[in-house]
């Protein structure tokens, strides 16, 4: 924010970046190949549902949008206790590619709605061989990834969250400020 | 490129620019009166005067804008929390991580006051160590798409740096209160002593001097109070709009703003008079006036009218449905 702002009290809303999550298939490779996470095939965009028509319209759009595609493709919507929308997105484990082109078409769906600045986050599930949870998160308004690896009882595994930072570090732009990897706790298809 | 549904009120921020501009205006007035005063009629207890209120001034200012944090919480008898301090700490976090990532601003700190009373503030000097602080009281009378709204209001106030704005704009008031006060006590304690012969020549101008600051400092005291509390009821309503359009909910908001209001009116003045330093930085103000108080304690008060507020909320509802 520039002094005009601060001096005039106006905070212009942040448009999301959207082109950065096509990183993310790529990156799936490069975790599989370094780590025992696999993609689980499941991804969700996370975003506030803003009162009024205008948004339930396009929301509802989005929903046929995507149940309208391959088959092999299910979408579902709910909603987590902080009242944010969870548009979560299943395919086959190996197809990264088609998810994300399905979790773009959900933004831009919504950014032509002008209502990007409603977009929060993206995460896109991993799993390992003994069942433990990776999620790699995607920031809108920062452009960037953090993994978050969440356990029983509210705690997050910082060890395996580092370690896929390291992995990660040539193929994504890995959140700098380590109190901006804040917690997903119980994100719907994580 | 889409359409932004996220318009900028240009009527609040024309008339908040006017209204920092007439303060800016009666500062300069101010200082030049003073310095054609003391060029024009050299005098060293009114230099003095002049000086000393200038030096306090600014160290009030500094120090009240620097502790701002410090000074607010332990007014407000509030602890810092961690998301692990029980489950209040943990949710009040969970949605503050959440606008955070949404507004694309660093993580406050986040404190809770043990006080029935519903409200909440934000406080210091800059967006790396501020606080937002709210009250048991609206812990537990919000819902969670209310508590949000109140959360991203104050975290648009942090945004805005409405602690460094205000400090800034009240520099003035403080300065001229200072100077009424010393050039009192210079007339009724240093005014006998002229017909001793203290001082030199100058001696026949030191009572019209100190006289005039006198006035000229409660009128530029009276004006930039006025302005002040103006301009703060602007930041106020440009916080609400801020805060709603960062949720996309603004008549979650304006459900808090009624449940709070009604319930601070209802509360015993005990309590008011003990909140009542902190008002300035609360979500609401704790003294509400009813009736016919309503148009004069308009003008004095830091915060908009309820009405007025919710008025505001519901255009920005209907500018997002549309």
């Amino acid at each position: 924010m520039g002094l005009l702002d601060v001096l005039l009290g106006r905070t212009k809303p942040v448009p999301p970046n959207l082109d950065a999550l096509f990183a993310l298939p790529s990156a799936a490779i490069t975790v599989q190949a370094a780590t025992d996470f696999a993609p689980t095939g499941t991804g969700s965009v996370c975003f506030r549902a803003a009162e009024g028509k205008a948004f339930g319209d396009i929301e509802k759009d989005v929903k046929d949008l995507l149940s309208m595609g391959e088959a092999k493709s299910s979408v579902e919507i709910t909603a987590d206790s902080y009242g944010f929308t969870w548009l979560v997105c299943t395919h086959q484990a190996d197809d990264v590619e088609g998810l994300v082109t399905d979790l773009h078409a959900v933004n831009s769906s919504l950014e032509a709605g002008g209502f990007g600045p409603q977009l929060l986050c993206t995460i896109l599930g991993f799993r390992d061989s003994s069942g433990n949870r990776l999620g790699l998160v995607y920031l809108y308004k920062r452009g960037t990834f953090y993994p978050f690896a969440p356990q029983a009882g509210e705690r997050r595994n910082n060890a395996t969250e580092m370690q896929i930072r390291g992995v990660l570090a040539d193929d994504l732009r890995i959140e700098p400020e380590l109190g901006r990897w804040f917690p997903v706790w119980g994100a719907p298809g994580l | 490129m889409a359409r932004t549904r996220y318009a900028t009120d240009r009527g609040l921020i024309a008339r908040m620019g006017a209204t920092m501009f007439l303060i800016g205006l009666v500062f300069t007035a101010f200082i030049i009166v003073i310095v054609w005063l003391l060029s024009s009629y050299s005098n060293v207890s009114s230099g003095g005067i002049v000086f000393i209120a200038v030096l306090i001034g600014a160290a009030v200012s500094f120090g009240s804008f620097y502790w701002s944090d410090k000074i607010a919480l332990s007014t407000a008898g509030a602890r810092l929390v961690g998301p692990q301090d029980g489950p209040m700490a943990a949710e009040l976090h969970g949605v503050i991580d959440r606008l955070c990532a949404l507004a694309n601003m660093p993580k406050p700190r986040v404190a809770i006051a043990p006080t029935d009373m519903p409200n909440a503030f934000a406080t210091g000097r800059s967006s790396k160590v501020a606080v937002v602080c709210v009250t048991e009281g609206l812990l537990r009378r919000l819902d969670r798409n209310e508590l949000e709204g109140v959360l991203a209001h104050e975290m648009s106030h942090v945004a805005h740096k409405d602690v460094a704005v205000m400090t800034i704009a009240s520099f003035i008031g403080i300065m001229a209160a200072l100077l009424v006060r010393f050039a009192f006590y210079s007339e009724l304690f240093g005014g006998g002593g002229r017909g001793r012969g203290r001082g030199g020549g100058n001696d026949q101008n030191a009572l019209p001097v100190v006289l005039v600051m006198l006035i000229v400092g409660m009128i530029v005291y009276a004006i930039s109070f006025l302005l002040i509390r103006l301009l703060s009821r602007y930041r106020e309503l440009s916080a609400d709009r801020s805060g709603a359009m960062l949720t996309g909910q603004p008549s979650a908001l304006a459900s808090a703003l009624v449940k709070v209001s009604s319930d601070i009116a209802r509360i015993p003045t005990r309590d008011l008079r003990a909140a009542e330093p902190l008002n300035a930085f609360y979500f609401a103000p704790a003294l509400s006036a009813t009736g016919a108080q309503m148009t004069l304690s308009t003008i004095f008060s830091t915060h908009p009218p309820l009405e007025k507020r919710l008025a505001a909320l519901e255009k920005i509802s209907q500018q997002l449905s549309r």
